[in-house]
């Protein structure tokens, strides 16, 4: 159960990042999810992440909505602030937190039933408002927490655990973010830490809105035979054009990359993120062949994974306001009221 | 026969003037004039404003009582009509009292007008003087209003000066414009002047009760109350009648928020996607610890619910601005009523109850936008200030707002990082000071001061529980909470003691109720009034209730709200409130009352 505290005793040799703290200062309270769930891999990517970029605990904000997945935001990372909120709400939540401090850094974690289903409004308004947030999209096709109807997600023809086939269309996040002008769009497998890991980076490290649809199996409802979101169909049917390599500012790139094949693109705080391209003809930064390419593997039954779509030059939410530097939380009363000589003047514009 | 309009009673600084125009055309800016021509002649004004939900097309009136008492509810009564509407020209005819006035376009003559010979016809042929004296289908329209206002200043004696002072303020950066807006005057003005007795009987004589006052709405008073309170996200779905409070915010910060060298903003507007999500950006603001709210309406209260249960329980402050309009449903988004009440006292499923505040005018729209955000993050609770269209959007006179300088916000239980370093460790849903009201932190400030916010169960650890008596640990603090905010919110207003009736009433009533009150007490009758300015209702509201035999609830809904909130949540007497109505979508006018205090009574008509 959530209430229960994992034992504060860490060994003293586990490694630690440049605020000095270990992996273990990064998680948080124990999991309540079923053994084997992908959002636990998942949360588990987070820690690491976090640890690894040294983010000071309490400048990280964890939102969520309703829903397993939001559940997890209360397993990563205990010295930062959480938000549990309401059902698909998250964003505006999420907008407003950013609104009052634009120096934090604001992880979003919600579902396919809380992103695309009843909180598909508001997801899609945060990526239209640029809102500089990271929002993983943990995605299994289904609705764990109300025993298995499917979700917005599921695919045509997927099966559930009672044998029946969904009929409807599904609602693709990654092709949604991407007709919607998002900044930053990857999709992952929360099998596949390898690559997760650096994409959680690369998000944080972007301004503006990251999404990242994890495919997260859920291994009571959704990971048996004829289902298009179990384990053994995401690892057989994805198909990785572009990997990305996350660099935090001034270290030195040590991969060694054939020429031609990898693009650098640096990001606000001075990291870069370093894509090689595994697939010679794509380019990540062009959005309409990246959603053309998402599309045309859809219809083949391959999932495209890693940096799908990335671009730094667009404004935030915080830019297209002019807001001032300072975080609006930190604004000192006095500069905040225009005070009784201006009242004065302001009232005479009212005889 | 007789002409009977000469036979009426001069109504000199005491009368209404109705215009009936079709929306869209420009009419507002030329009613404008007239009222505020007025009112720098230092006569006091109300001025109504009865539109529809459109935007070009149809039926539009304004009114305007000029008062010399300085009441500042409407009048029940038309001493001159200005009819430029011809579609509803029968029913705007018939409106007029007997030996009242009513101008209208005689450039189509209108054999109709002849059937009331009780009021004074006066016809000027705007339409003909436009086609003569200026060019173009836009401006022949617009000048037709001015010029109406140009045969209103000779009919009731206005000063052009004034209109001219007037004029080159509204047009100071297009002064061509100030010409031709006061050639239209003259022209109105000239040929009342050469075809009838001028001034009228019923007209404007100078007075000195205007210094010192303000002609202002009430969404423009709220929108600088968030400015002075320090409020720096607004976020907000369009919606009648509560949109100008957001433009008026918007347009205060523009001016006194943005560094003038980098035009940076200390503010930010969203405009979300709905009133779910302008609902959840002022949440997360104000957790967040920005000083944050949201202007709606009625149904924009329906679609916020749930968030509100999620701020009450995760006690997140919040401040909700809701100006009221005609309900259910759509109902009549461009009238005015006081029917949210209820829905904003226990707004959301579960045990929840709310703070609400109810200004009465601009000034205390400014005052309570201030006193909200103070409440809400003392309390640590979601803030309603029940404005409603009346006061939302009519031009009110308002004694000129003060402000303090050595005002000071108040965060409420908000920890330092000095004192969250000090603590052993944080617990956000404690009762330190056994006022139910925990101590609280921001994001960023400390790994300490982290704790989860969540709607669901907890503990007054913070944590995750399905335990009840962990549960019920955390709501029984809520109670105690609400019993606090009682000593908090601003105390009713009470005028005179020791009558055995009583009126109680709220919000944009008091304007009509102080009206009836002066009626009643000079027709004899001893009674007291008490206005209440906050819920929960304080101490001073359950002793007036228990000291007075018959109260009358006066309020603007069909369901008697306050009447209701009044049994739930005093020990009053059911039998002893008795409600006197008004749910028509129209302002208030004191007469309602009288007459419904003295039928009640069993007396005859008062003074």
């Amino acid at each position: 159960m959530s209430f229960i505290a994992k034992p504060g005793v860490a060994n003293p040799g586990l490694p630690k990042n440049a605020l000095g703290l270990n992996r273990r200062d990064y998680e948080g309270s124990m999991s309540t999810l079923c053994a084997g769930c992908g959002h636990d891999s998942v949360t588990a990517a987070i820690v690491q992440a976090c640890f690894e970029l040294a983010l000071p605990p309490q400048t990280v904000v964890k939102l969520s909505g309703i829903g397993c997945s939001s559940k997890t935001t209360a397993y990563f990372v205990a010295g930062g602030h959480g938000f549990n909120s309401v059902h698909g709400r998250m964003p505006s939540v999420a907008t407003g937190a950013n609104a009052a401090n634009r120096h934090l850094r604001y992880v979003g974690v919600s579902g396919d039933g809380d992103s695309l289903s009843i909180g598909v409004g508001q997801l899609t308004h945060a990526i239209r408002r640029n809102v500089d947030m990271l929002y993983i999209l943990e995605n299994n096709g289904v609705y764990g927490l109300t025993k298995g109807q499917f979700s917005a997600s599921a695919d045509v023809g997927s099966k559930s655990k009672k044998g029946v086939a969904n009929e409807d269309q599904p609602i693709d996040p990654v092709l949604l973010a991407l007709a919607l002008g998002a900044s930053f769009v990857a999709r992952s497998f929360s099998g596949d830490k390898e690559q997760l890991v650096p994409l959680i980076q690369a998000g944080l490290a972007h301004r503006g809105f990251a999404i990242i649809d994890v495919l997260s199996p859920c291994v009571t409802f959704n990971d048996h035979e004829g289902s298009t979101k179990s384990y053994a169909y995401v690892r057989e049917h994805s198909e990785t054009p572009v990997a990305a390599d996350y660099i935090a500012p001034r270290q030195e790139i040590r991969v060694q990359y054939a020429a031609g094949e990898t693009v650098s693109v640096p990001m606000h705080d001075g990291s870069s993120v370093v894509l090689r391209k595994l697939d010679p003809g794509y380019d990540p930064t062009d959005r309409t062949r990246a959603a053309a390419y998402v599309q045309e593997r859809a219809m083949r039954n391959e999932y495209v994974t890693g940096l799908i779509h990335v671009d730094e030059t667009r404004g935030d939410f915080h830019q297209r306001q002019a807001t001032a530097d300072e975080a609006l939380n930190t604004l000192a009363y006095e500069r905040l009221c225009p005070g009784a000589a201006k009242l004065g003047k302001i009232l005479q514009e009212f005889r | 026969m007789p002409e009977r309009h000469k036979t009426a009673a001069p109504r000199v600084n005491d009368f209404t003037v109705k215009f009936a125009n079709v929306n869209g055309s420009g009419s507002s800016s030329a009613n404008a004039l007239v009222m505020k021509a007025i009112f720098r002649m230092g006569v006091p004004v109300v001025g109504k404003n009865f539109f529809p939900s459109n935007i070009q097309g149809l039926p539009t009136w304004y009114e305007i009582r000029v008062t010399r008492e300085g009441w500042r509810a409407r009048a029940a009564r038309v001493d001159i009509m200005v009819a430029m509407n011809a579609e509803t020209y029968a029913r705007d005819v018939r409106e007029v009292v007997p030996g009242g006035c009513l101008v209208y376009d005689s450039t189509w003559p209108r054999p109709g007008l002849l059937e009331r010979e009780d009021i004074r016809t006066i016809g000027v042929p705007f339409a003909q003087l436009c086609n003569e004296h200026f060019e173009g289908a836009r401006a022949r329209t617009l000048m037709k209003n001015i010029m109406y206002a140009g045969t209103l200043a000779a009919l009731i004696d206005l000063d052009l000066e004034v209109i001219r002072g007037l004029l080159a303020e509204t047009f100071a950066k297009k002064p061509a414009l100030v010409d031709s807006n006061m050639k239209a005057i003259e022209i109105g003005y000239r040929w009342a002047k050469e075809h009838f007795d001028c001034p009228l009987a019923t007209r404007i004589e100078r007075m000195d009760a205007t210094k010192g006052h303000v002609l202002m709405d009430g969404n423009t008073a709220a929108a600088l109350g968030c400015v002075y309170a320090g409020a720096t996200v607004g976020a907000w779905y369009p919606i009648t009648p509560s949109t100008s409070l957001m433009d008026a915010y918007r347009s205060f910060c523009a001016r006194h928020r943005t560094d003038p060298k980098t035009g940076r903003r200390d503010y930010v507007v969203v405009q979300a996607e709905d009133e779910l999500a302008a609902i959840g950006v002022v949440v997360g603001a104000m957790w967040n610890g920005a000083r944050a709210f949201t202007p709606t309406s009625g149904p924009g209260i329906s679609l916020m619910e749930e968030f509100i249960g999620l701020a009450y329980y995760a006690e997140v402050p919040a401040v909700i601005f809701d100006v009221q309009r005609v309900g259910p449903s759509t109902g009549m988004p461009t009238r005015t009523q006081q029917c949210d009440l209820i829905a904003c006292a226990y707004a959301s499923h579960g045990d929840t109850r709310h703070v609400l505040l109810f200004p009465d005018s601009p000034e205390e729209c400014f005052t309570m936008a201030v006193q909200a955000f103070d409440l809400a993050e003392r309390l640590q609770t979601p803030v309603f200030v029940l404005l409603d269209l009346d006061i939302g959007m009519n031009d009110w006179m308002a004694p000129e707002f003060r402000w303090d300088d050595a005002y000071r916000w108040d965060r409420g239980k908000m920890l330092t990082k000095e004192q969250i370093e000090g603590l052993a460790k944080f617990q956000r849903y404690m009762d330190p000071d056994g006022d139910g009201i925990p101590h609280r932190t921001l994001p960023g400030i400390s790994p300490k001061a982290s704790y989860f916010t969540r709607g669901s169960g907890h503990s007054k650890y913070g944590t995750y529980t399905e335990d009840s008596v962990e549960y019920r640990e955390v709501l029984d603090r809520l109670a105690r909470k609400f019993e606090t905010a009682k000593k908090l919110v601003p105390p009713a207003v009470v005028d005179g003691r020791g009558a055995g009736a009583a009126i109680v009433s709220l919000g944009s009533c008091d304007a009509p109720v102080r009206e009836a009150l002066a009626a009643l007490r000079r027709g004899g009758l001893a009674i007291d009034y008490l206005r209440v300015r906050g819920f929960p209702f304080g101490a001073e509201v359950e002793e007036f209730l228990a000291a007075h035999q018959t109260v009358f609830v006066v309020e603007q809904n069909r369901d008697a709200q306050l009447r209701a909130l009044l049994t739930l949540e005093t020990a009053a007497d059911k039998q002893k409130l008795r409600s006197i109505l008004h749910y028509d979508g129209l302002p208030m006018s004191a007469d309602c009352i009288v007459e419904g205090v003295n039928r009640a009574l069993d007396r005859g008509v008062a003074a």
